[in-house]
């Protein structure tokens, strides 16, 4: 038996109907374009996720104070409830699985630049904290170890503040008053977009810690330490060490309940990871669905095609062919087909979540390896479905197929 | 030299729900290489189902089946595939045709199945078949491009293209009117004389005129066995019938 010629004899005899074909393959192709185009849509959209929570830091870990004492007494909380400069020191000196540490002292505060004011949030942080939150500089520079020695009156803006306050002009150089103490503007950031949660990354000023710390906050209360941990994969062990220098920092007797908290982003990792789960299942069922239905329609058709063609086949049984040839010829007929219908479908998928990238400006994303396993699948399908009719035609007594009318 | 087919005591049942259709009830026959035997008989004679055994279409329900010495009354599905292909070439009373495929691809098709790739040049092997039946001009046209006798000689050159040790013929002239079964009945009897072996299973008495032998059946048994005499040739009575005509 000579394979080649019978996947051409396949292919012609798919040719010469290329209507029946075609509505032959229809099942195929919409289940197997609806598969391609969601997923790169799917893709695409849990790429943005990913994308938003990476902009919030790279393996990013927060501490605050822990939340029993949240609403304490302000006298006796003062060194046990809030965090201090003096932790943030300690964690940058002490620990062997973060590679950044900055504290974040946070001032709401009314910012005027000549006629112009905004309320935002300044931020005391340290030198770490652009990496550790993944903010780029759009121009001008950033602080220095001297400006938070010295208590520097200069602020970086991002980009929302900036625009609010300066319009279109460069803000560089140029000088604001936060609550009435002036500062020299130095830099202002790239913009970074919504967090996951829906905040504006870019409304926010950056300053040295100490500036905010002394000369806008109260001089003690920090309200949070932020650091990124070295790896994805150190994340634990991070959570450890930061757990074992505060209560040591912090002078907590064994036994006791942690007075502080350590959040990192496993949560929205979590959310995100949810969401994706639920998509890909619900993708999953369609595919399984409407593959389901195109096998039948090809099922179908091939249950037509066998009576149709019983001559035939009793012909080709009457010079020789093996039962087990005409089994093969009709398996190979179902199989080019449903590839054929999975090919169309694959094209057609592209272009959808093409267009749909084009008109509507979604983010997609085309994965080579659901392109191969929808290739790989539609031919499975094709042999399953066509083995029922396939069998039906080797079965076939030939002195019988030769009289049937 | 032993017979290309011997055949002992061939029975044939039929199982129709309670009752059983004896088709074939002893039947036992030589037919030597090189002979044209024309199989007679009424409807319900058996010869149909005769036919189906020789071809290896049917299994006996006993008695034995000798194809060139080969035993092939007791073969499985696969192997009688084989025999067909190598060693039956089959003519039907319609034709049996593939539809919309060239004439050349017809004849080709048994070479599809030639699995011990006994004919080396499909192609060549097919175009020499129809150019033998005289078809070597029409070797792209399709069956309904071609008139009846045109379709029947494809079919005869279908049988050739293997080199079988057989030509088995089931009323080839029973669709066709006068003329072109003259065509027919002289194609075949051109292949007996160049030593093709051929039997042709009719019901009509002026087919049977042109074969060397006549076997006729009734009930399921050979009621006589006796040779031509004063047999007819096709291709003299086609010229001086239609002589000038083309």
């Amino acid at each position: 038996m000579r394979g080649r010629k019978l996947g051409k004899a396949a292919f012609l005899s798919i040719v010469r109907n290329p209507m029946r074909s075609l509505l032959t393959m229809l099942g195929i192709i919409i289940g197997v374009c609806s598969v391609i185009a969601l997923m790169a849509l799917g893709e695409g959209s849990q790429r943005d996720i990913e994308e938003q929570v990476a902009s919030l830091g790279t393996n990013l870990l927060i501490v605050r104070p822990g939340s029993t004492h949240m609403g304490g007494v302000r006298g006796g909380a003062g060194t046990l409830g809030s965090l201090s400069m003096a932790d943030a020191e300690r964690l940058g000196e002490g620990a062997v699985y973060l590679q950044g540490v900055s504290v974040e002292v946070r001032e709401q505060a009314q910012v005027i630049a000549g006629g112009n004011n905004w309320n935002t949030g300044v931020f005391g942080v340290s030198l770490a904290y652009p990496q550790i939150r993944n903010y780029r500089l759009e121009s001008g520079a950033f602080f220095d170890e001297r400006d938070i020695r010295t208590r520097a009156k200069v602020a970086v803006l991002g980009r929302t503040v900036a625009d609010e306050l300066f319009g279109g002009e460069n803000p560089v150089g140029a000088r604001i008053r936060i609550r009435n103490v002036p500062f020299e503007v130095i830099g202002v950031l790239e913009p970074k977009g919504q967090s996951p949660m829906g905040s504006d990354q870019d409304d926010l000023i950056l300053a040295p810690s100490t500036t905010v710390l002394y000369r806008l906050g109260d001089g003690r209360t920090v309200r949070s330490i932020v650091a990124s941990a070295v790896s994805a994969g150190a994340m634990e062990s991070a959570k450890d060490e930061i757990r074992d220098i505060l209560r040591q920092s912090r002078r907590q007797l064994p036994g006791a309940e942690d007075n502080f908290r350590i959040f990192d982003q496993s949560e929205i990792n979590q959310a995100a990871t949810r969401v994706t789960g639920t998509l890909t299942l619900l993708l999953t069922s369609i595919a399984g669905v409407s593959l389901l239905v195109g096998g039948i329609g090809i099922m179908n058709i091939m249950l037509v095609s066998v009576t149709e063609r019983t001559r035939e086949i009793g012909i080709r049984l009457a010079v020789g062919a093996r039962p087990r040839d005409v089994l093969v010829q009709f398996l190979i007929e179902a199989a080019v087909l449903s590839l054929f219908g999975g090919i169309l479908g694959i094209a057609a998928g592209l272009g959808l979540a093409w267009g749909l990238y084009v008109v509507a400006g979604m983010s997609v994303v085309f994965n080579p390896a659901v392109i191969v396993v929808a290739v790989l699948f539609t031919g499975a399908v094709g042999l399953f479905f066509g083995y029922y009719p396939a069998r039906k035609a080797a079965r076939m007594n030939p002195i019988d197929a030769l009289r049937f009318e | 030299m032993s017979a290309t087919i011997l055949v002992r005591d061939l029975t044939r049942v039929f199982r129709l729900g309670d009752v059983e259709v004896h088709a074939l009830r002893g039947i036992s026959l030589s037919i030597e290489r090189g002979e044209f035997v024309a199989i007679m008989g009424t409807s319900g004679s058996g010869k149909s189902t005769l036919m189906n055994v020789l071809g290896c279409l049917d299994q006996p329900s006993s008695g034995e089946y000798l194809l060139e010495g080969t035993a092939v009354s007791r073969l499985g599905a696969e192997r009688l595939a084989d025999i067909r292909n190598e060693k039956i070439g089959f003519v039907f009373q319609g034709f049996n045709l593939l539809p919309r495929t060239s004439a050349l691809e017809n004849v080709e098709l048994p070479l599809l199945y030639d699995r011990r790739r006994r004919i080396a040049d499909p192609r060549g092997s097919a175009t020499s078949a129809l150019q033998r039946v005289g078809l070597g001009d029409r070797l792209d046209h399709e069956p309904n491009q071609l008139s009846g006798g045109q379709q029947q000689r494809v079919a005869i050159a279908r049988a050739l293209v293997t080199r079988p040790a057989i030509i088995l013929a089931d009323e080839p002239t029973g669709n066709l009117d006068s003329r072109t079964t003259l065509e027919v009945l002289s194609v075949l009897q051109q292949l007996n004389d160049e030593g093709m072996t051929i039997v042709v299973v009719t019901h009509e008495n002026e087919v049977a005129a042109y074969a060397g032998r006549v076997v006729e059946l009734r009930d399921g048994r050979v009621l006589r066995d006796f040779p031509v005499e004063g047999r007819r040739h096709a291709a003299t009575d086609l010229s001086q019938i239609y002589g000038g005509e083309r």
